[in-house]
């Protein structure tokens, strides 16, 4: 019964995102490849070798971390589209530790750099919180905006304060090696760590919060009907600023991979629009902490999977992966067509062409209003 | 004589569940036709396949004893009822607030002149004079005069509705159906509005009420059809029958409809004080004074409107209105001064609110969440911070049986309910740790008839145990069968105030208007 009522929960994303995957394909087709081909080299490319299914969880582990943050914030009712300025400053603030306390004993050094994400990332977030929460002024402005006070600023730090001397890229001088979290060799190189694991924390946290805590509650009663929490005695203002800065801290960890698992410095621009993806990793998952594990891995396979396209083909280049990120989107976003479904469905129950009734779960789930 | 509108077997169900059932009726030409039934009943299902809002799954409606024009059961869409004679003056108006009288009557059939047809239509400027003269001659034959300049947003709510008739009959309609038209009038503007429909019925107008205030069917129809869970389970003609009579019919069992409220107990010190209370807002709150003390109720009744929001607005938000507000307000002898929602409540306040699809739930989430709103910080719901569901369940199905909440299911979303089994989440929920002092505004908005009287029943509980109640309503039966003190609220201020059996109907209403004595 009650995996009944789930079914056609898991199902349909599935099937967005194998109707989104064949359109894709299609592209290529147009563009004169061979689809099964293309679609070979993605999977290859994503899961062949253990370099290749590492590289894949190297990308997959800040796309958890943002899916969480932009989930985090919807459930309280905001849109958090700075996790791209909230993970640069999480990071920025993982190096600045690192060179500034380079003497922090070797156990003592990765909990501080952890710690310094979260609140480098967190004030990032609490900040659009608190102008939302105090001064009404809308949360998706303020952290578009930030983010690009979030890029100039950290560019400035990086290049004034904290320069590498030995190098012309615009990147600080190396952490201490303390901080270091060291990679797995069973990938063969690709620089997976206990980041990766501390993502997969970070989903279960997010779930306990938010489902099994009174925090979690009303984070999510603010989020659901403002006023109704508000006549129930809970701070609308202070649990929306408390979801941006832990949203914003989320965000914030994924400086722990790319600082203390792979460049050892924080490097301007180290990210391909994370935080931008995030939106879509968490939006495919419906801001289910545990879905957005699944719902990253997609989307770190497709990353990976598509930058073997640049080499291995004629026509099309690793861009294609934005096409079919777009499409599964687009796909698990067209609500509409499951019901215009439904109701064909029912249309050809009344006509007498098929007979049995869809059950009263399915129907039910079709009429629910999304998360 | 052929009957102007005629119900034959219709049928109508959502997602298997049967909203109308083999639903026949016929309601005569130049009659008022009343259809009541409690929520839920069908009613509204029934009046929408009627407007072309919903199509029939089987039957079919005659109008004037044809099938619609050539269509062969239904209409597509309220367009088509339009054209047929058919309007509905909603419940909640459908006007434009900035607009003039004038503007919102030919909204959607504005003429223009015929030298501008050359334009399109969305183009060709609007002439006013022409619908004005065609609109003084309905205004005059039916009595319905209205200041054809003025801007909606300074008409009363009567006037209002006036207007909503006025489009109607501008567009030729024939038959009316009005959705719970006195819901929002004092019993002056009530009996005005019923004369002019008696005026429209005198002319040849057919009108159909849908309402579930009984008093008012008998004061009105000429026939009354009685839903009850998706079928018409009685027909009557009003000379024939008597409220208790439609009562019956209507929930299926035998109702009391007036709360006798037992003896008040001892009054003891006061609950709530508010001296020199005054508020700048929109509806604002003008030097208003008065207290409840525990084991009373204290009716405040004034049409919607006249401050009884921003009242409420006061008492529980007191830190958002530290700026706006003036005087003192006193909760069990504590000043609430800049005191936080959460504040307010923890001293021992129950809060059933006016609105509680806005304030009251979360509409998308179970019936648990809902209960849990409010009470997530008490014990046994958590501890350290942590839910505790196991308790949780234990305590909703407790007051899922002891509130009669149907269907009895904690997981059922809060939106699925009907509005008197969502109105028992938040009372189940209010009373769980007996409010000293409780607030009720509207408590029985929306709410079918047997839950009425069970909700009726469990504020004088709470006053016998030793509550104070604070009952804001605008429904007088409701004003005058539970409160111990009235008190009548006009613009702002308090207007007057009477014993428990010093007042009439008559006396409120005049003051619920304005009138000073």
């Amino acid at each position: 019964m009650r995996f009944k009522e789930k079914l056609p929960q898991i199902l349909k994303p599935l099937i967005s995102i194998m109707v989104g995957l064949s359109l894709g394909l299609l592209v290529t087709k147009i563009a004169g490849e061979d689809p099964w081909n293309v679609l070979e080299i993605l999977v290859r490319g994503a899961f062949g070798s253990r370099y290749d299914f590492g590289m894949t969880l190297f990308y997959t582990t800040p796309l958890i971390f943002t899916g969480l943050s932009v989930a985090f914030a919807f459930h309280s009712g905001l849109f958090n589209i700075g996790a791209e300025g909230q993970l640069a400053m999480g990071a920025l603030s993982v190096a600045a530790v690192g060179i500034l306390f380079p003497n922090a004993p070797g156990f003592l050094a990765p909990v501080l750099g952890v710690l310094a994400a979260v609140v480098g990332g967190g004030i990032w977030g609490a900040i659009p919180g608190w102008l939302r929460a105090r001064r009404g002024s809308h949360e998706v402005i303020n952290t578009i905006m930030l983010n690009f006070i979030a890029a100039g600023l950290t560019s400035w730090v990086t290049l004034y304060l904290l320069k590498n001397p030995d190098s012309q890229n615009p990147e600080t001088a190396a952490v201490a090696p303390s901080y270091l979290i060291r990679q797995f060799s069973f990938f063969d190189g690709a620089p997976v760590s206990m980041a990766f694991f501390v993502a997969l924390m970070a989903a279960f946290v997010v779930w306990f919060i938010l489902w099994k805590t009174v925090l979690g509650f009303e984070i999510r009663a603010v989020g659901q009907s403002e006023s109704a929490a508000r006549s129930a005695g809970i701070d609308a203002a202070k649990m929306r600023m408390l979801a941006m800065a832990i949203a914003g801290g989320l965000a914030g960890l994924v400086g722990v991979g790319e600082v203390m698992g792979n460049a050892d410095r924080f490097r301007v621009g180290f990210s391909p629009g994370y935080g931008f993806t995030g939106i879509a990793v968490a939006l495919l998952a419906r801001n289910r902490p545990f879905a957005i594990v699944a719902s990253a891995l997609l989307f770190g396979a497709l990353h990976k999977g598509a930058s073997e396209l640049d080499l291995e083909t004629e026509n099309v280049t690793r861009d294609l992966s934005l096409i079919l990120q777009a499409l599964v989107i687009l796909c698990v976003s067209a609500e509409g067509v499951w019901d215009l479904a439904g109701e064909r469905y029912k249309l050809l129950i009344k006509k007498k062409w098929i007979r049995s009734a869809p059950s009263p779960e399915l129907a039910e789930e079709h009429y629910s209003p999304k998360v | 004589m052929i009957p102007a509108v005629e119900f034959r077997r219709l049928n109508k169900s959502f997602h298997g569940v049967h909203a109308n059932v083999d639903i026949s009726f016929k309601v005569m030409k130049g009659t008022i036709h009343a259809i009541i039934g409690e929520n839920g009943a069908g009613k509204s299902t029934a009046m929408k396949m009627l407007y072309g809002t919903y199509q029939p799954d089987q039957g079919e409606i005659l109008i004037h004893g044809k099938s619609w024009g050539g269509k062969p059961k239904s209409w597509t869409s309220p367009l088509d009822a339009i054209r047929s004679g058919i309007g509905m003056v909603h419940q909640h108006f459908m006007l434009s607030a900035p607009h003039t009288a004038l503007d919102n009557i030919l909204l959607g059939v504005e003429t223009s002149h015929p030298f501008f047809s050359f334009l399109p239509k969305s183009l060709r400027p609007i002439s006013r004079v022409q619908a004005q003269v065609k609109l003084d001659r309905i205004a005059d034959q039916y009595g319905l005069k209205v200041d054809w300049s003025a801007k909606v947003e300074n008409l009363s709510v009567g006037i209002q509705q006036r207007i909503e008739i006025l489009k109607l009959l501008y567009r030729d309609a024939e038959i009316l159906i009005l959705d719970e038209p006195t819901a929002v009038l004092t019993p002056q503007e009530t009996s005005e509005l019923f004369a002019q429909l008696k005026k429209l019925c005198q002319l040849g107008k057919t009108v159909l009420i849908i309402t579930h205030k009984l008093k008012e069917v008998m004061s009105i129809a000429d026939h009354v059809t009685v839903f009850r869970a998706g079928r018409v389970v009685g027909e009557r003609e009003i000379s024939e029958t008597n409220i208790e009579e439609l009562a019956t019919l209507m929930v299926g069992r035998k109702v009391r409809l007036q709360a006798d409220a037992p003896p008040p107990p001892q009054v003891k010190e006061p609950v709530l004080e508010i001296s020199g209370v005054s508020l700048a807002a929109r509806h604002g709150l003008k030097n208003v004074s008065f207290q409840v003390k525990a084991g009373e109720i204290v009716g405040i009744s004034g049409v919607e409107g006249n401050g009884q929001a921003e009242l409420l607005q006061v008492l529980l938000h007191p830190k958002d209105h530290t700026e706006s507000m003036t005087g003192e307000v006193k909760v069990l002898g504590k000043s609430t001064a800049g005191m936080t929602t959460e504040q307010v409540k923890e001293l021992g306040v129950g809060v059933i609110p006016d609105d509680r699809l806005r304030d009251g739930l979360l509409l998308d989430r179970p019936v648990r969440d809902n209960f849990l709103l409010g009470l997530q910080r008490r014990k046994p719901f958590s501890r350290a911070g942590i839910l505790s569901y196991s308790k949780l369940s234990k305590e909703v199905s407790r007051a899922i049986e002891e509130y009669d909440i149907r269907p009895p299911l904690q997981q059922a979303k809060a939106s699925l309910l009907s509005g008197g089994n969502q109105q028992k989440i938040v009372i189940a929920r209010e009373f769980k740790y007996s409010p000293k002092f409780l607030i009720a505004s509207q408590p029985t908005r929306g709410v079918d008839v047997g839950a009425i009287e069970f909700i009726h029943k469990r504020i004088l509980k709470a006053r016998q145990e030793g509550s104070g109640v604070l009952l804001i309503s605008s429904e007088l039966d409701e004003i005058l069968a539970l409160s111990d003190r009235i008190l009548v609220m006009f613009d702002g201020r308090i207007l007057a105030e009477f014993k428990r059996g010093e007042a009439t109907e008559q006396a409120l209403g005049l003051r619920m208007g304005g009138a000073v004595s």
